[in-house]
């Protein structure tokens, strides 16, 4: 690094900024001083890089869902091969201003925080800015995201003393933010679809995400339809199948529980079942896995090593309350169908005392142990 | 021999350069020294002044706190030169050797009982092979431990291999291991991983066998598989090759600590053993390390818990192996985020390591990172932990500082060393050992 940058030059002010992109283009030559003398060449650039590629299928198909809901809504052309690539780009170019807010306003806040604190720039916000316009509808718009990202950052990461440390997921904090904060553009029925100002909807459609409607009369909610995920709804939420594939991809590298995942859906599943043989909906138990939000806040949200559960046993009962406590809210709250993202906020908040029952229960067992010497 | 303990977690680092079974030469150097920083929890007190004859057995050193505890010249010379570091506070005692090597007398007739073993090994100096836990510190001699335990293998990256150092001394450490039994109201436990090994023909001891990766071979962790430390016990560890030097002084009645040392590592012109002194200068390994001495570290210990020496240190007191590794210092182009980087190892999935179990690394010193805070869960840890502790909780307590919190976690079960893996496998990059380390020293302190 050049002296100008190191501390007591002219532009330290920039170290951290300058240090974060040095440290992107290579690895620096920094040895071991203290402890062990050589070390796993994995650091979290690596892990938050993959974290990126595992939500990819879920970005661009996200991005050609775009596409497609506006000629839907618009009642243009949707053979596939013909309009897959207009799809496409017509979608990139209304998700890239997203894309380009969210890194902009929170990547800027993490780099003047790592200054303020003489750190280097962690790199968790590399896929918390990935996932942020994920989550949140095509129509959003963008002061509004800068905001939300903003108070994200500065409020759920920042003041607890950056990544690592904080204690509820910041991508859905942004999106809880948006949500409390402007209610009528995360909701209803015309958020969810890209139109232009000049264009009309064709009669009888209905923007309003599957999960608002209860799977009643619009097309496109048959099982296919939400598994792909050609149906209305936040960018990369909709595609259960472009969610699985990251999903393989981050469960095979052990970046996320299996744990987790798996006891989020039994517990979906449970309550969608009770729920359904009770008769407090129609809607078949297992389809409640590719409505909304669910796949792809068990997938990518619920699965975050810093706020999920730390101990094995947690996990399990941290996934099964995310997993039980989204459906209920689906089955019993009218108003606000989508349940996930108040659910994992939720079971953040609880994974500290989950993991602290476990922790406790464990070193109580440990005492009465007995050896045979 | 009692049913094996499997082990599952851990991870066996594969890296270059282990020592061929052949001792290539005898160094016997012209100065050793002896450290205060080998022995843990000593606090050191002059007995010797510059240009003062000692013999082999001589004592050097004593203990501010426990004045029966000594440190003794390894060999016979003239006490050359005290190094000392900020504060004038004593790094080394150097002292230079005579031609003819002489000894002081140790021998007794008759046979000891648990004071005159005891006094034998606090005269001697050879007391401060005993390792107390919990704290990893000199045995308090005032203290009748829970149990002795002797872990018969290294499953330490490179480690030497102890059947090949210590197979012929096996009446030496069958006298060691009968004396120590008289030091304990328990047992003498030792740990093998082969029903083929030469220890388990020791008579006197209770015999476990453990199987698994590193670190299976690590006292600590066998102790919490076979007789956990819980507050207020004491029990003692002593390595294989303290017990041989144990066995020569009861036997032959003089202080002999020549050992086999492996030379290993990557860098290593030669991988071999030699037969040499503790305390022997690193400089004398030169012919080992050839023309790249400023670009190589020398390290005496394994890769995971030794101690950086560099070439103007010095053999650790009770290590029984050299690690020399290439410095990492050079940056690597896109890093982190080329697919493969195949000549990198990694126990994450994220690389292709997996894939080829076989290979060896040639591994050097770099960080492959910079400091973050503690991302992955708990979990990513404790799989390279094989004891019933949560890592990350116990390594967050220590930097909290949090004494009951570090009493329940398990700190009276660990060394740093028990958690070296979890500290090469963070991606986070944390001095996990050091702050470990820190955490044993505030114990000490608060509950002193």
């Amino acid at each position: 690094m050049n002296k100008i940058f190191e501390k007591g030059g002219k532009l330290y002010w920039l170290h951290s900024t300058v240090d974060a992109f040095e440290t992107f283009l290579h690895v620096p030559g920094t040895v071991t001083r203290k402890g062990g003398h050589l070390r796993d060449c994995i650091d979290l650039k690596r892990i938050m890089i993959l974290m990126v590629i595992a939500a990819a299928p879920a970005a661009l198909f996200g991005m050609w869902n775009v596409g497609l809901q506006h000629a839907l809504a618009t009642g243009a052309d949707t053979s596939f091969w013909p309009t897959v690539l207009p799809f496409f780009w017509y979608g990139f170019l209304k998700v890239l201003p997203l894309y380009v807010v969210a890194y902009a306003v929170g990547l800027g806040i993490e780099f003047a925080f790592a200054q303020i604190r003489h750190e280097e720039v962690n790199e968790g916000y590399l896929v918390t800015g990935f996932l942020i316009p994920l989550i949140v509808p095509v129509n959003i718009p963008l002061w509004m995201l800068a905001v939300a990202v903003a108070f994200s950052v500065l409020f759920c990461k920042e003041v607890f003393g950056g990544t690592g440390m904080n204690i509820w997921n910041p991508a859905l904090v942004a999106r809880a933010f948006l949500f409390f904060s402007y209610p009528k553009e995360m909701s209803g029925s015309d958020c969810w679809i890209s139109l232009g100002s000049e264009e009309a909807l064709v009669d009888g459609f209905t923007g309003a995400t599957p999960l608002a409607l209860e799977g009643s009369a619009q097309y496109g909610t048959g099982f296919w339809d939400l598994f792909i995920g050609t149906v209305p709804g936040s960018v990369g939420e909709t595609s259960v199948i472009a969610i699985l594939l990251g999903a393989a991809i981050i469960l095979w590298t052990g970046i996320a529980s299996w744990k987790v995942m798996v006891s989020s859906v039994a517990g979906a599943l449970l309550v969608g079942w009770i729920g359904q043989t009770a008769g407090f909906t129609e809607v078949p138990f297992y389809t409640q896995l590719l409505l909304g939000g669910f796949a792809f806040g068990t997938v990518f949200m619920a699965t975050d090593p810093v706020t999920s559960a730390q101990t094995e046993t947690g996990k399990w009962i941290y996934g099964f309350l995310i997993g039980a406590l989204c459906v209920t809210v689906r089955l019993f709250n009218p108003g606000y169908a989508e349940g996930m993202m108040l659910a994992i906020l939720f079971g953040n908040t609880m994974a500290p005392l989950i993991d602290h029952c476990v922790v406790s229960v464990h070193i109580k067992r440990k005492e009465r142990k007995s050896y045979e010497y | 021999m009692s049913k094996p303990i499997v082990l599952k977690r851990g991870l066996d680092i594969p890296v270059k350069g282990a020592a061929d079974l052949v001792i290539s030469k005898t160094i016997v150097p012209d100065v050793v020294a002896v450290c205060p920083s080998d022995y843990r929890g000593l606090n050191p007190r002059l007995l010797v002044k510059e240009g003062d004859a000692v013999r082999a057995g001589s004592p050097v050193l004593a203990d501010k706190k426990n004045p029966e505890i000594l440190v003794t010249s390894p060999v016979s010379g003239t006490v050359a030169e005290f190094v000392r570091g900020e504060k004038r506070r004593l790094l080394a005692v150097r002292i230079a050797l005579d031609a003819a090597q002489q000894y002081e007398d140790f021998s007794h007739s008759g046979a000891l009982d648990a004071d005159g073993v005891r006094d034998l090994l606090l005269r001697s100096g050879l007391w401060t092979a005993l390792v107390q836990r919990p704290y990893g510190i000199v045995a308090d001699p005032a203290v009748k431990p829970k149990a002795i335990f002797v872990s018969a293998f290294d499953t330490a990256p490179l480690a030497p291999d102890f059947e090949f150092t210590l197979g012929g001394e096996m009446n030496a450490i069958q006298a060691a291991v009968d004396a120590l039994a008289l030091l304990t109201d328990g047992k003498v436990h030792v740990s093998v991983n082969s029903s083929e090994s030469a220890f388990c023909k020791l008579k006197g001891v209770v015999l476990h066998s453990l199987e698994g990766p590193h670190p299976a071979g690590n006292v600590g962790v066998q102790i919490s598989h076979i007789s956990p430390i819980r507050k207020g016990e004491t029990v003692w560890t002593v390595s294989p090759a303290a017990l041989a030097c144990i066995g020569r002084l009861l036997m032959k009645g003089r202080v002999d600590l020549r050992r086999k040392v492996a030379v290993t590592g990557s860098m290593a012109i030669e991988t071999c053993y030699v037969q040499t002194l503790p305390g022997m200068p690193m400089s004398c390994l030169r012919p080992f390390v050839g023309t790249n001495e400023d670009s190589v570290r020398i390290v005496s210990g394994n890769i995971l818990s030794g101690k950086n020496a560099g070439i103007e240190g010095y053999l650790g007191a009770w290590d029984t192996q050299v690690t020399i590794l290439k410095e990492g210092t050079e940056p690597e182009l896109l890093g982190w985020i080329r697919p493969l980087r195949f000549r990198q190892f990694s126990a994450d999935r994220s690389y292709f390591s997996w894939l080829t179990p076989w290979k060896r690394y040639d591994l050097d010193t770099n960080l492959h990172g910079g400091p973050r805070a503690f991302v992955m869960s708990d979990a990513y840890y404790r799989r390279v932990l094989p004891m019933d502790i949560y890592p990350l909780y116990l390594v967050k307590a220590c930097l909290a500082g949090d004494i009951d919190k570090m009493e329940s976690h398990g700190i009276y079960e660990v060394l740093p060393e028990d958690l070296a893996l979890c500290e090469f496998v963070d991606p986070s990059k944390n001095p996990i050992q050091a702050i470990v380390s820190d955490g044993i020293d505030l114990m000490m302190k608060e509950m002193a």
